[in-house]
């Protein structure tokens, strides 16, 4: 629904290029007529408006700036301009003007001021010294990360950090310094960390937790002061307990104040504590000009979250439309990220409300704080502090201010009890405070949208996209409503199996049938088709039950996987030996060269770093992977539902970047997963350093070396649906490397669909990533040990494929062109010149049917 | 592209041994190229190997399986289907062949003594 566009829209100037004014963009594109306006977003920062609610992401999860942009193709929209780089100095409300420090001078008819905040340092001696820093932009994290680099070089030894502030943020910084490879002290000044977010018994489980992960936390106490080294760098921190620390790098973390000048100095209200002072309509004290986000005073009050400032962002988008909305101040929720231990809160967290009611359950050998703030009847939720395990908070945020329908109690059990919410929340309620998306929408997501995955969901809606914590909830919505409104979509795999890969492979896993015949026979129908028959032959491999070439299961299997080796558009096939980690002697590369010359093969380099050859006949197959077999080569299994290549950049044996062997580890992975049939197939990427040059996230398993170990991340995919892959774990040694990639892959064989690649595997299971991580991490099922098994009797059972199959006359019938022509090959097959090489001949080019001739031929085009 | 071939002549082929069940296998039979299929009850069933979509002589690489009660191969290269009875094509995929008729030639086929003959009808 579009509201028809006042006459106020014109050119709309926006001061300030972050999170919110990405989201005010968004929404105009999205809402406001295809032409007749324009909107100028105005940055200081030298970056498109990116995700500052995940920058710690930037060093503690290996992802780049690139990662962190927000959708970047509004500004492709010829509606919309982004200046960058460049600060707004000056605001000339008469003349309707701003004025960049580079002296660009910006007309608009509309302004909207997104200035944010800015970090609040305490005025203490020593506090602009080299290697003191902010954590508020990424420039102030890539500053942070340079220096930690460059000081510990010249220092020789691994820095001592000191963070001043435990809040969320100074968490953040304290576990990004420890990433990077520095030790971390965090200095509060309040009795307890989190002081705003959690009350004393969440804050004193969560300084446990801390502690935990090797942090020094000092509670009650201030920093009074920094001094120097002799080379002048910041070395240590006195504390008001007079106490000395060490500090080679030191980050300030104490609250952020709303940038407020240009409003100042241009003469419109200010409030008492800061900000722009704004109404429901987000409006300032001239009517022209708004405020949002953090540098906006509503209500006497400055916010420090993004779902405020989105919510105040689409207030001034139906505004300058003509719209009726207000802003009405939501109850926020804070959950900590990124640093390895659970905390969150919402609501009235110090039972302030008169008659509260406080619920608490405090495990001290689970480590968990878990408290219920209700009313006085005990009926109603008013707030919730979540430490050491935080699943409860996203299912009952949203419950915030209505009934619990249970016992507060019940809730808080140890065990299972809780009762189960998600599927019938009213529809007003809000489910991703982030995007403002209530449960309502998510509903009509499916019931008018037609959606039918909670990824669909998502790109509908935007719900979950943003801090992703609502996925649960989100996903239990979804799936109450697809079942409400019997849209289910049909599960069987086609009209043999009425049900789906995973469901079939947990049949026989269990069972003891280990033929198609008899599996059709017991848990389908009819004679099999080209869908289930091949699925079948995967499950039974994945299971080792057979070799994928034994007779039983020949007619099971693609012609690819029959004759292992990828068929090309005239019939004949590519054969591609595995190359681990691209690593090739001249010697073998010669022998690929003889190979493909003395049979005429295309040959290309592809894109998995090893080398193709085209263009095979059927018939030629056998006598061409002999020769490679004696030349030491093996089948790569280019052709199947099963690893394909790990990627790898040359890494620490040559690279001056690199800081681990990822070529050696790209081996040792693709040497042991080489063979496993998985639902559909898999590519590994190991990067030797965060540059990430192997390009490892854009893969199914992607493994990028850090200072401490190595971080795996999964379900990444390139092609026609990009995706990173998400971050499963960190910093982990090479067996524990192993260990969770052996879990995942296993557990993909388990459940996977058919076809489906890790990526909407990995985003479309319930609970998404960090439900995985639960799994394969840290073992929430039991289960790890049986994965794990599962893999190491793959590794003990492999062989290769081609030199078995060469081993054996009888499996070599099937690579007779004819029957009752053995010798004979297809007549039909002709090729053409290309470049040097061949392919294959349309009707009417000049060809011949030996490639080696052919590709010799004079032809003019 | 076939080259002509006469009607009623009977080629003996192969042993019904040399069939795989459930798999295809390429013949030449008069210059023909035919793709033979043994089913699980050891009928053998012949359609031409030329995959009409894209022209390439690949559908005895297919693989066998079944719609309701009736034979199908699927190609190898896009996944049309057919009818191994009567050639005809029960899914295009919503493509169009590069040349003729989407449906199969077929052959008539005997088994007698343990050999397959085939003869073209």
């Amino acid at each position: 629904m579009r509201t028809a566009p006042p006459v106020t829209l014109g050119r709309v100037v926006v001061v300030g290029a972050g999170m919110v004014a990405h989201r005010l963009v968004a929404g105009l594109l999205d809402r406001a007529p295809d032409d007749g306006w324009h909107v100028t977003v105005l940055g200081d920062e030298p970056w498109v408006p990116y995700d500052r609610v995940h920058l710690s992401e930037l060093v503690t999860a290996a992802r780049t700036p690139d990662d962190l942009a927000l959708d970047p193709h509004v500004w492709d929209d010829p509606r919309t301009t982004l200046l960058v780089g460049d600060a707004v100095a000056r605001l000339d409300r008469d003349a309707q003007t701003v004025t960049t420090r580079g002296g660009r001078v910006v007309e608009y008819d509309q302004l909207v001021l997104a200035t944010g905040s800015w970090a609040w340092t305490p005025r203490t001696e020593g506090t602009d010294l080299p290697g003191v820093f902010r954590y508020r932009t990424l420039d102030d994290l890539e500053a942070m990360r340079a220096w930690v680099a460059d000081r510990s070089a010249v220092l020789g030894r691994p820095l001592r950090g000191a963070v001043v502030g435990g809040g969320v943020l100074g968490l953040e910084a304290a576990a990004a310094l420890q990433s990077l490879g520095a030790s971390a002290t965090v200095v509060e000044f309040a009795d307890h960390l989190m002081n705003v977010q959690l009350d004393a018994g969440g804050g004193e489980a969560l300084r446990v937790l801390v502690d935990d992960l090797g942090m020094d936390v000092r509670t009650s106490i201030a920093c009074t002061g920094l001094a120097a080294a002799p080379d002048g760098s910041v070395a240590t921190m006195r504390l008001s307990d007079d106490d000395e620390i060490p500090a080679d790098v030191v980050v300030f973390s104490t609250g952020v104040r709303p940038r407020d000048r240009l409003a100042r100095e241009s003469g419109l209200a200010i409030g008492e504590r800061g900000g722009v002072v704004v109404g429901a309509t987000c409006r300032t004290s001239d009517p022209a000009v708004w405020a949002i986000g953090e540098c906006a005073s509503f209500d006497g009050e400055c916010t420090g979250l993004v779902a405020p400032g989105n919510a105040m962002a689409d207030v001034v988008v139906d505004r300058l439309l003509g719209g009726p909305r207000l802003y009405t101040p939501a109850p926020e929720g804070t959950k900590l990220k990124g640093v390895g231990v659970d905390a969150a809160s919402f609501g009235d967290v110090f039972g302030l409300t008169p008659g509260a009611l406080e619920v608490t359950f405090t495990d001290p050998v689970a480590r968990t704080y878990r408290k219920l703030v209700v009313s006085d009847d005990a009926r109603t939720l008013l707030g919730g502090v979540f430490v050491g395990d935080a699943a409860l908070y996203p299912q009952l945020r949203p419950m915030l201010g209505r009934p619990l329908g249970a016992d507060p109690s019940a809730f808080l059990a140890p065990e299972g009890g809780a009762p189960e919410l998600g599927g019938d929340l009213p529809d007003d309620v809000v489910v991703c405070s982030c995007t403002n998306v209530t449960a309502g929408t998510v509903r009509e997501a499916v019931t008018e949208h037609g959606c039918t995955t909670v990824g669909e969901v998502k790109a509908c809606t935007k719900a979950g996209t943003v801090c992703g914590s609502c996925v649960p909830v989100v996903t239990k919505l979804v799936n109450a409503q697809l079942e409400a409104s019997g849209i289910e979509v049909s599960r069987a795999m086609c009209e043999h199996f009425a049900m789906p890969r995973a469901e079939l492979y947990a049949l026989v896993s269990a069972g003891e049938l280990r033929t198609f015949s008899e599996i059709v026979a017991a848990h389908g129908t009819g004679r099999g088709c080209a869908v289930c028959k091949p699925v079948v032959a995967g499950i039974l491999s994945s299971l080792r039950a057979g070799h994928v070439l034994s007779r039983d299961h020949a007619p099971l299997q693609d012609t690819n996987d029959h004759v292992m080796a990828n068929l090309q558009k005239d019939g004949t096939y590519s054969v591609i030996p595995r190359v681990p980690g691209g690593e090739i002697t001249p010697e073998k590369l010669m022998a690929i060269g003889a190979v493909a010359s003395e049979f005429g093969l295309y040959t290309r380099i592809t894109g998995a770093q090893r080398i193709g050859m085209f263009g095979a006949r059927i018939d030629q197959l056998p006598a061409i992977w002999q020769r490679l077999i004696d030349a030491g080569f093996e089948s790569g299994q280019a052709y199947g539902k099963s690893l394909r290549a790990v990627k790898s950049c040359v890494g620490s044996a040559w690279c001056r970047f690199g800081v681990r062997d990822s070529v050696g580890m790209g081996i040792l992975l693709e040497n042991r997963y080489r063979g496993l049939r998985t639902p559909h197939k898999f590519k590994v990427g190991v990067s030797g350093c965060a540059r990430e040059c192997a390009e490892a996230r854009g893969k199914d398993v992607g493994v990028i070396a850090t200072a401490n170990g190595w971080n795996v991340y999964v379900g990444g995919n390139g092609g026609a649906n990009p995706r990173h892959a998400d971050l499963l774990a960190e910093d982990l040694s090479d067996d524990e490397l192993v260990a969770v990639v052996d879990r995942f892959l296993a557990f993909y064989v388990r459940h996977g669909d058919r076809l489906q690649r890790t990526a909407p595997f990995v985003a479309d299971y319930p609970g998404g990533i960090d439900e995985l991580r639960a799994i394969l991490v840290d073992d929430a099922q039991g289960i790890a040990a049986d994965l794990e098994a599962e893999i190491a009797a793959h590794v003990g059972d492999y062989r290769d494929e081609w030199a078995e199959a060469l081993d054996d006359p009888d499996k070599l019938d099937r690579f007779a062109a004819f029957v009752n022509a053995p010798g004979t090959a297809d007549p039909d097959l002709a090729y053409t010149p290309l470049r040097g090489q061949v392919r294959p001949a349309r009707p009417g080019e000049p060809a011949h049917h030996d490639p080696r001739v052919a590709r010799t031929l004079e032809v003019t085009r | 592209m076939s080259p002509d071939v006469s009607t009623g002549v009977s080629t003996d082929v192969c042993a019904l041994d040399a069939l795989v069940p459930e798999r295809g296998a390429a013949a030449l039979v008069d210059g023909a190229q035919v793709a033979l299929f043994r089913l699980a009850d050891d009928t053998v069933l012949a359609v031409q190997n030329r995959d009409p979509f894209c022209g390439a002589n690949v559908l005895a690489r297919g693989i066998v399986g079944s719609v309701g009660d009736t034979p199908t191969v699927t190609s190898p290269m896009h996944k049309q289907v057919w009818d191994l009875r009567t050639g005809a094509c029960l899914d295009t995929g919503g493509k169009v062949p590069v040349a003729g008729s989407v449906d199969l030639a077929t052959w008539a086929v005997e088994v007698r003594d343990g050999r397959v003959v085939v003869t073209h009808v």
